[in-house]
C-alpha cells in the first residue's frame, strides 16, 4: 500500500472521516470552539475528560481555560461523579468521553449521580453509532434507547456543525442534565442559515405527501439528499428532523406522519430503543396508522472496518436511503 | 457548627453524652420499624457525634450556605445514623425520627438526597467518594476553604470507582478532601468477603494522608479529625476501625448485624438494657 493510501485507511480506521459533506462547507470542533466562547461570558463553566480531550474536541476551552479544565484520566465513573460533585458547588461541567464509555460503563453514575438529582451537567458524547471502524467496543450503537430511559435527562442527536454549536449553547442554558451525541473533528454545515435549534422540538426541514422521514443525529444529512434525488424522480419526500430525543416531540412527530402516505425512521443506531420505537410508540398512542419502515443498525454489534465501508453495508448511506425508499413501491 | 473559625478545644465529655443520644435517637428508630441498619449506624455513633458537634461547620437554619463543610453519606443504609444525627442537630425534628422507614417518610432507610442536610444520592455504593472530589475541587476553583467529608465503607472499597475516586484525589492534591472509612468488618453477604487488608497502607499508596484508629475511641476519633485540618496539598483518610451494633451487647453479638430485626418485646429489652447501661433516664 502506497504511503498517502495507508494515511487515508488510518484515517477512514480512525473514524476521523464521519464528515461525508464532502460537498459542504465544515467546520472544525463545533462543540469545543463553542464552549470556548461559551466559557468568556458563563465563568461557571468548567471542562472536564476522561484522556479522550483530544478526541472529543474539547482542546479549544482547554486551551483557553486551563485552569477550569480537568483530566480525570481513563475512569469514566469518576468523570461522571466528580462532573456531579461540581456541579453542585455551583458550576456547570461540560465532561467529554466516548458515547460508549459514559452510556455503558457509567450508566449508575449518569442516572443516579446525575439525572436523579438533576445535576447541572452536560455529558458530550463521541463516536455515536458507525462513525468509527473500531468495532463494537467503540461503536455507541445503543446509547440513544440506554439515555432516554433515565427519567429527567435530555438526550441530543445533532445533525450537523450549526446544530452542535446551537446545543452547545442551548444545554447551557438548561439547567439540568443533558446526554449529546456530538460528531467531531471537520463537521460538516447541512442546516440552512438562521436555523433555531431548541431543546425537545423537531423542525420539519423539507415538506412532502408521499414519504416523511423521521430523521436525527448524520441521518438527518442523508434524508435530505435522499428527499433532493427523490423529488427528481417524482417521489415526494418530506423530512422531519428530531434532534431532541429526550423530550420527544410528540405532536410534531404526529402531526407530521399524519401528513404523509407512508413513514420512514432513519437514525445512526439500532432500530430498537431509539427513534424508531419512539416514532412508533408516538403514532401508536395518538391513533396514527401507518406503516413506519425503520432505517439503521441491527440488533447486533457491528465489525470493525472503514466508516464509508461499515455505512454503506448497513445503509446508512444517502443510496442506501433511497434504494430502501423505492422498494417501498 | 454554626461558626467560621476552625474548632476549638473538644469536650469529649460532652461529645460521648451526644454519642449516646445519637444510639438512643437509633434504637427509637429502628423499635418503630422492627428493623433496620442499627449495627452499622451504632458502630459509626462516636464519628457522627464528633461531626455534627464539633469538627464540621454548618448553619441548621441555613443548610445551603456555600462555606459549610460538606459531610457525604456514601454508605446510604448508614441513614439511621445520619438522621439520629440531623435530629441531635436541629436540622430535622426529633419526633419525626419514629417514621423511619416507613411508607411517605424523608427518612428513607437509604438516603435520597431531597431530604433536609443530606449531601449526596449515597444507595449505589461507590458513588459518594467521586462526588467529594468534584465538591473540593469546585470548592477549591471558588476559593473556598471549606472541606468536604466523604464516609465509606469496608465493603464499598470492593467497588472500583472508590479506587478511580481515591486515584483523582491524590492526583490534584485535595487537602479539602477527608474520607472516612469505616471498617466494621461486615458486609450484606457476613463477614468482609473479600480481603481489604492492609486498608491504610491502600490509602496511602494512592496519596492520601492515612490515620488508622479505634473509630469508637472518641479522643482517637477527635485527634484524627483534628490532624486533617493540615493544608499540605494532600487529601486525608481516617480508618476507622468500628464494632457494628457497638453500645448495645444484643446488636454487638448478632449474627445479623448487617440489618438487624427482632420482634417489638426484643426492643424493649434491648431498649432497658442499653438505658441501664449508660446510666440515663429514657
Amino acid at each position: 500500500m502506497s504511503a498517502p493510501a495507508m494515511e487515508a485507511a488510518r484515517t477512514l480506521a480512525m473514524g476521523e472521516n464521519e464528515a461525508t459533506g464532502a460537498d459542504r462547507p465544515t467546520v472544525e470542533a463545533p462543540f469545543g470552539r463553542a464552549l470556548a466562547r461559551l466559557g468568556v461570558i458563563r465563568p461557571e463553566i468548567v471542562g472536564l475528560t476522561a484522556d479522550l480531550g483530544k478526541y472529543t474536541d474539547i482542546l479549544p476551552f482547554r486551551d483557553a481555560f486551563p485552569d477550569r479544565f480537568f483530566n480525570i484520566g481513563m475512569a469514566e465513573q469518576n468523570l461522571v461523579a466528580v462532573a456531579a460533585g461540581l456541579a453542585r458547588t455551583g458550576l456547570q461541567p461540560f465532561a467529554t468521553t466516548y458515547g460508549v464509555f459514559a452510556t455503558r460503563r457509567a450508566f449508575d453514575f449518569v442516572a443516579i449521580a446525575l439525572a436523579h438529582s438533576n445535576l447541572n451537567v452536560k455529558i458530550v458524547a463521541g463516536l455515536p453509532g458507525l462513525t468509527t471502524g473500531y468495532g463494537g467496543t467503540h461503536q455507541a450503537i445503543e446509547d440513544l434507547a440506554l439515555m432516554r430511559m433515565i427519567p429527567g435527562l435530555v438526550v441530543i442527536d445533532p445533525c450537523d456543525a450549526t446544530e452542535i454549536e446551537a446545543a452547545t449553547e442551548a444545554m447551557a442554558d438548561h439547567p439540568g442534565p443533558v446526554y449529546m451525541r456530538q460528531l467531531r473533528g471537520t463537521v460538516p454545515v447541512v442546516l440552512e442559515p438562521g436555523y433555531r435549534f431548541e431543546i425537545g422540538k423537531a423542525q420539519k426541514l423539507r415538506d412532502g405527501k408521499d414519504i416523511g422521514i423521521v430523521s436525527t443525529g448524520l441521518m438527518t444529512e442523508r434524508a435530505l439528499d435522499a428527499a433532493d434525488r427523490l423529488a427528481k424522480q417524482g417521489v415526494s419526500v418530506g423530512v422531519l428532523h428530531v434532534p431532541t430525543i429526550k423530550p420527544f416531540d410528540t405532536e410534531a412527530v404526529a402531526e407530521f406522519c399524519a401528513g404523509v402516505d407512508r413513514v420512514v425512521t432513519a437514525e445512526n443506531h439500532v432500530v430498537v430503543g431509539g427513534l424508531a420505537s419512539l416514532v412508533v410508540e408516538t403514532l401508536f398512542d395518538a391513533g396514527v396508522a401507518k406503516k413506519v419502515t425503520r432505517i439503521g443498525l441491527p440488533d447486533r454489534y457491528i465489525e470493525c472496518g472503514a466508516v464509508p465501508t461499515l455505512q454503506a453495508r448497513y445503509g446508512l448511506t444517502t443510496d442506501a436511503v433511497v434504494g430502501t425508499i423505492l422498494k417501498l413501491g | 457548627m454554626l461558626r467560621n473559625s476552625p474548632p476549638g478545644e473538644a469536650d469529649i465529655g460532652a461529645l460521648k453524652a451526644r454519642a449516646t443520644k445519637l444510639r438512643r435517637h437509633m434504637l427509637t428508630m429502628a423499635r418503630g420499624q422492627g428493623a433496620g441498619y442499627i449495627g452499622q449506624g451504632l458502630g459509626v455513633a462516636d464519628l457522627l457525634a464528633a461531626l455534627y458537634f464539633h469538627e464540621l461547620r454548618y448553619d441548621p437554619q441555613n443548610l445551603g450556605w456555600v462555606e459549610r463543610d460538606r459531610f457525604l453519606l456514601s454508605t446510604g443504609h448508614y441513614s439511621i445514623a445520619l438522621w439520629a444525627a440531623l435530629a441531635e442537630a436541629g436540622i430535622i425534628p426529633v419526633d419525626e425520627l419514629i417514621t423511619y422507614g416507613a411508607d411517605d417518610s424523608r427518612l428513607e432507610m437509604s438516603t435520597l438526597d431531597t431530604t433536609p442536610g443530606v449531601e449526596v444520592i449515597g444507595g449505589s455504593l461507590g458513588h459518594g467518594l467521586g462526588q467529594g472530589v468534584g465538591q473540593a475541587l469546585g470548592l477549591r476553583l471558588q476559593k473556598s476553604d471549606a472541606r468536604v467529608f466523604v464516609e465509606l465503607s469496608d465493603g464499598e472499597m470492593q467497588e472500583g470507582s472508590t479506587w478511580e475516586a481515591a486515584m483523582s484525589a491524590g492526583h490534584f492534591g485535595l487537602d479539602q478532601l477527608v474520607a472516612l472509612i469505616d471498617c466494621n468488618g461486615i458486609q450484606a453477604d457476613g463477614p468482609v468477603v473479600l480481603d481489604m487488608e492492609p486498608v491504610a497502607d491502600k490509602w496511602r499508596a494512592f496519596g492520601w494522608d492515612t490515620a488508622e484508629i479505634d473509630g469508637n475511641d472518641m479522643d482517637a476519633v477527635v485527634s484524627a479529625l483534628a490532624a486533617a485540618r493540615r493544608r499540605n496539598g494532600r487529601p486525608k483518610a481516617i480508618v476507622l476501625r468500628t464494632l457494628p451494633g457497638k453500645g448495645v451487647p444484643r446488636i454487638e453479638t448478632s449474627e445479623k448485624s448487617h440489618f438487624f430485626r427482632v420482634d417489638v418485646r426484643e426492643w424493649d429489652g434491648i431498649i432497658a438494657a442499653f438505658e441501664t447501661s449508660v446510666g440515663e433516664p429514657a
